[in-house]
């Protein structure tokens, strides 16, 4: 008794607070979303809202399980982890079932299982664990490599399984590298690829390449005429032009008719209401019809299924936006940003090393899980089918969400224990 | 001391609250001031109206009209609007009872209770009117447009197929499909269903409590508009097919009719057949259950699915074969003697004078030459074994369109049978067997299987001296010009041009001739080319058969016709492919005797 006191009474109570709301609202939605009045009872399991309270209770006796797991488990056994991890990913290529064009599940019966959720967790333990090694410094070549190839394997095997959007989600990584030193830069050149990337499908390459040639020939005429810096500026030069034209080329040539359409939709370039528009205008049109205070719940109309297909798992938020109006969907915004904040808050008050790269991680995932899934259903990313983290619908995402918030929250108290 | 990089947080949290705030920014641009997206919360629902496209028309080859479209109505509900209705005004405007209301409102509530469901399927135009404007006494009804197909010639059922309701698996396996909507089934409604269908539009309308459309949504800003099915021309030629029809009545069997120069198919007759009209609408269900269980099987596309041995007709192949592989030349005479005798195994022959050279063994049509002929080009040297032989005489076989599906536009085809090499080592066992053991394939009997359609094809090839085009139905898509250009591949059989002579001159002495089996066929002003087959039949009387084409040069049809259980080729095959010949190239038919005799004989009740 006296040894769970002492890690109950030293849990972030905050963050475990943040959590349950979300957790709780997120169910409360998905009751809407699906609600038909044939299957009033909350515990009919024939509907996902009977299926979703099983997976929240299951995640609730998870979460115990994890505050109970001693402190320096997950530190020392984050390798063997990410390893197990691995092996599962390459299982499900092998062994799994597809589900809507993914091939990345385990099917136990009525259910089913991403091992693609939990791969999120275990990297984030095997970078937190790489990066903590005494001697390592990210500046060094070596430490970028390996830290790039931590995050490659995995990323490069969901992609096999088709699950592009998953594997997206470790772009979220670079958040955590720039808190351990990695040059600012970083962040400004992801900051510019992604603003030319699609300043090249907006508009004609060759206008954008005329107007970086004119911008690096006045630039050219301030700098001061070293051999190094117009080596330097040439570089930059021939770099993003060649960006751009693989963009393009990427574009007409890689991407599959689906992604192109996406994007295409995205950027209102296509408005084809039958496929790929479908989904993100039925969802605008819901949010829009919210209006300040909602229509209330259980009271939306665009909302139920059918309208918006997968209502209660990627698109979950346009239920809050016409139920709760401006004012649900600006709190639940509010509760995820407050959450992020408080992990943030919480890893800089970390001494291990370990425990902060660790809560940065788990910041960054669900930084970009939210912003993404929310954009998306407000039309401003492209669809690419990512669950807002603790409110869709799906016993795989909140399962390792849990699993990922809950050993930060042990490794916090850990902290405390050791004082 | 400051840890390193621990100011970096701020970054973190500045880019953090930034993107929150961006969020915000874009709620309140979609909740609180794009006015194109108020929906008054409780007073106005939305209605997303689908526009069905008008299905693409089907013409023939001569620009008749085949299937055109008649509009219909359903009757839709969305369960969780239809409160406080006039249940029992509703009752008696569809005459049904209170009961069937309940379990129809259950029905679509199970479905979905928030989007809509069909309540009763074509309705009639008067309750159409009727409703449409008492639709506010019925909130949560309204009525859904749709087309039905209509075929003013009531010809071509088989091919052209019909149209029905698409199936739950078809509805989760191609999001294009809602319950409810229709989908080609058969024939070409299904191979061209892409083509025809063309594309759904959609409306989205403002709706109120009383079930009044209050105009567009967000000024059409979510709509968008139907595209019509495209237009489709067949290459069938209207009157032809209604005369083989005509001809084909009361009489079990397939007439199919090539343009030789194109491959397109003229005419595919299987009988009995049916009127396509009573397989659209309201009736259709109860009329395909009556067809279903009808004993003369009237749904089955003989032309297509029925398998018959060529019998007699397979002796132009084989000569063409022995020809190509020079164990035949024209003068080549082979003895019978009532038949063919080797060892204990007897090939019969009827009675005719012996021996016959190339031509005469086709005019004539004797067992025996074929026996020796097909012997002698299995066990032609160099080949080691009798399977290298076979294997080679099965390839030549196969190169004039028999034993392999077309892949062609007419779904379900079935692909006839050449038997392999294989298949005789596992019936008489590995090197166990010799060209006599399966020496009926000499004379199209065995294991062999040809469909009506092949038949046809094999006639077409023989018209064009060694080549063909894969038949087809379908002319042009959308425009008269736009030809399919799957179908414009030319296919060249294994046997040279100049080895077709004999035989097409052999085959007009069959028709031509006094002595031929084709003679009563004989067409005047034209010189035609043909030969008769009688296929076996271990149920009953045998079926009678016949290919044929003409002019003998520059042919512009080449048909098969299969009268099942008529006995001799000559009897009813040779008459029936005579007058549709006639009737193809001279627009009329003059022998009205013989028509009138094909019409009124009746092959069917004596079996
Ligand atoms: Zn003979």
């Amino acid at each position: 008794m006296r040894y769970q006191k002492n890690i109950f009474s030293n849990i972030d109570w905050i963050t475990v607070g943040l959590y349950l709301v979300l957790v709780i609202f997120g169910w409360v939605n998905i009751y809407a979303a699906v609600f038909n009045e044939s299957h009033k009872s909350i515990f009919d399991i024939s509907q996902s809202y009977g299926k979703q309270l099983i997976w929240i209770g299951t995640s609730l006796v998870i979460a115990i399980v994890v505050l109970a797991i001693d402190g320096k488990f997950f530190n020392t056994f984050a390798y063997t982890i990410y390893g197990i991890f691995i092996f599962l990913l390459i299982f499900v290529l092998l062994a799994g079932s597809e589900i809507s064009g993914s091939k990345s599940w385990f099917k136990i019966g009525e259910f089913a299982l991403q091992p693609s959720e939990f791969a999120k967790f275990a990297t984030n333990l095997a970078i937190a664990k790489y990066l903590s090694t005494a001697n390592i410094k990210i500046q060094d070549l070596e430490t970028k490599l390996k830290t790039l190839l931590i995050l490659a394997i995995p990323v490069s095997l969901i992609f096999l399984q088709n699950d592009t959007g998953s594997a997206l989600v470790y772009f979220a990584f670079i958040f955590v590298l720039y808190r351990e030193g990695l040059s600012g830069n970083v962040l400004i050149l992801g900051f510019v690829v992604v603003v030319l990337f699609f300043l090249t499908l907006l508009i004609d390459q060759y206008v954008i390449i005329a107007t970086i040639t004119g911008v690096f020939l006045v630039l050219f005429f301030f700098i001061k005429k070293k051999r190094k810096e117009i080596f330097i500026l040439v570089g930059i030069y021939l770099l993003t032009t060649g960006f751009v034209f693989s963009v393009d080329y990427i574009y007409k040539n890689v991407l599959e008719p689906h992604q192109k359409q996406r994007i295409e939709v995205l950027l209102g370039q296509q408005t084809d209401l039958k496929k790929a528009g479908y989904n993100v205008n039925q969802s605008k049109i819901a949010i829009g019809s919210g209006g300040f205070a909602g229509k209330g719940f259980l009271q939306g109309t665009q909302t139920k299924y059918n309208f918006v297909p997968e209502q209660s798992t990627d698109f979950i938020f346009c239920t809050v936006g016409e139920e709760w109006g401006f004012l649900g969907s600006i709190v639940v915004i509010g509760l995820y940003i407050t959450l992020l904040i408080r992990i943030i808050f919480v890893a800089e008050r970390q001494r291990s090393s370990f425990s902060r790269i660790y809560g940065y991680g788990v910041a960054s995932i669900l930084f970009f899980h939210v912003v993404i899934n929310v954009s998306m259903t407000m039309g401003l990313a492209p669809v690419i089918g990512i669950p807002l983290p603790f409110f869709s619908y799906g016993g795989s995402s909140l399962w390792s969400f849990t699993i990922l918030l809950f050993v930060f929250i042990r490794q916090d108290a850990f902290r405390v224990q050791q004082l | 001391m400051k840890a390193p990089y621990s100011d970096r947080k701020y970054v973190i949290y500045i880019i953090f609250i930034s993107i929150g705030i961006i969020l915000g920014f874009r709620l309140i641009y979609l909740q609180l001031m794009d006015s194109s997206y108020k929906v008054s919360a409780d007073k106005n629902v939305l209605r997303y109206n689908t526009e069905f496209p008008a299905r693409g028309l089907i013409y023939d080859r001569n620009g008749k009209l085949l299937v055109y479209n008649e509009a219909a109505y359903d009757l839709m509900v969305i369960p969780k609007y239809a409160k406080n209705i006039d249940t029992l005004g509703l009752c008696q405007l569809l005459g049904i009872d209170k009961a069937t209301f309940i379990e129809k409102m259950k029905k679509a509530s199970i479905y979905s209770s928030y989007s809509e469901s069909i309540f009763e399927k074509q309705i009639s135009k008067e309750v159409y009117g009727f409703i449409q404007e008492k639709l506010y006494k019925f909130p949560g009804f309204f009525v859904q447009a749709r087309t039905l197909r209509k075929y003013p010639i009531p010809i071509a059922a088989h091919t052209l197929g019909y149209i029905g309701e698409v199936s739950p698996e078809k509805t989760l396996e191609d999001k294009y499909y809602k319950p409810g909507d229709y989908i080609g089934i058969s024939g070409i409604e299904k191979s061209y269903e892409a083509e025809l269908r063309g594309k759904k539009g959609l409306k989205v309308m403002m709706v109120d409590v009383f079930n009044r459309e209050k105009g567009n949504f967000a000024g059409g800003k979510f709509d968008s508009a139907s595209i019509a099915g495209k237009d489709l021309y067949t290459s069938l030629d209207a009157d032809l097919q209604t005369y083989g029809e005509y001809l084909m009545k009361n009489k079990r069997g397939s007439i199919v009719a090539i343009e030789p120069e194109t491959g397109e198919i003229l005419t595919l007759v299987s009988s009995p057949t049916y009127n396509p009209n009573l397989l659209t609408g309201r009736i259709r269900s109860k009329n395909y259950m009556t067809l279903i269980e009808d004993k003369l099987k009237p749904l089955f596309n003989r032309a297509l699915m029925a398998q018959y041995p060529p019998g007699s007709t397979f002796k132009l192949v084989n000569a063409l074969i022995g020809e190509q592989e020079k164990v035949l030349v024209s003068s080549t005479r082979f003895p019978c003697s009532l038949g063919f005798h080797f060892g204990k195994l007897t090939v019969k022959c009827h009675a005719h004078g012996s021996p016959l050279d190339l031509e005469q063994s086709i005019v004539q049509s004797c067992n025996a030459y074929y026996c020796y002929a097909f012997k002698a080009i299995v066990e032609k040297r160099p080949f080691i074994s009798t399977k290298a032989g076979f294997n080679k005489w099965r390839n030549h076989v196969l190169s004039f369109g028999l034993g392999e599906k077309f892949h062609n536009d007419l779904p379900n085809e079935l692909s006839g049978n050449i038997p392999t090499s294989d298949y005789y080592d596992k019936y008489h066992g590995k090197n166990r067997w010799r060209a006599v053991s399966v020496i009926s394939l000499s004379i199209g009997q065995g294991e062999i299987g040809i469909t009506p359609l092949q038949l046809a094809n094999l006639a077409a090839i023989i018209a064009n001296r060694g080549w063909y085009y894969i038949p087809h139905i379908v002319k042009a898509i959308g425009k008269k010009n736009n030809l399919n250009q799957r179908f414009i591949i030319k296919k060249n059989t294994t046997v040279e041009a100049q080895y077709f002579e004999p035989v097409v001159n052999a085959m007009n002495k069959v028709v031509q001739s006094a002595s031929g089996t084709g003679f009563g066929g004989k067409l005047e002003n034209v010189s035609m080319c043909g030969k008769t087959g009688t296929a076996q039949n271990p149920h009953g009387k045998n079926h009678s058969l016949f290919i044929a084409f003409a002019p003998k040069d520059n042919p512009k049809i080449a048909i098969s016709v299969i009268v099942e259980n008529a006995g001799y080729g000559s009897e009813w095959a040779v008459p029936i492919a005579s007058l549709m010949i006639e009737k193809y190239l001279f627009g009329k038919v003059k022998r009205k005797d013989l028509e009138q005799k094909m019409i009124t004989g009746n092959l069917i009740s004596s079996n």
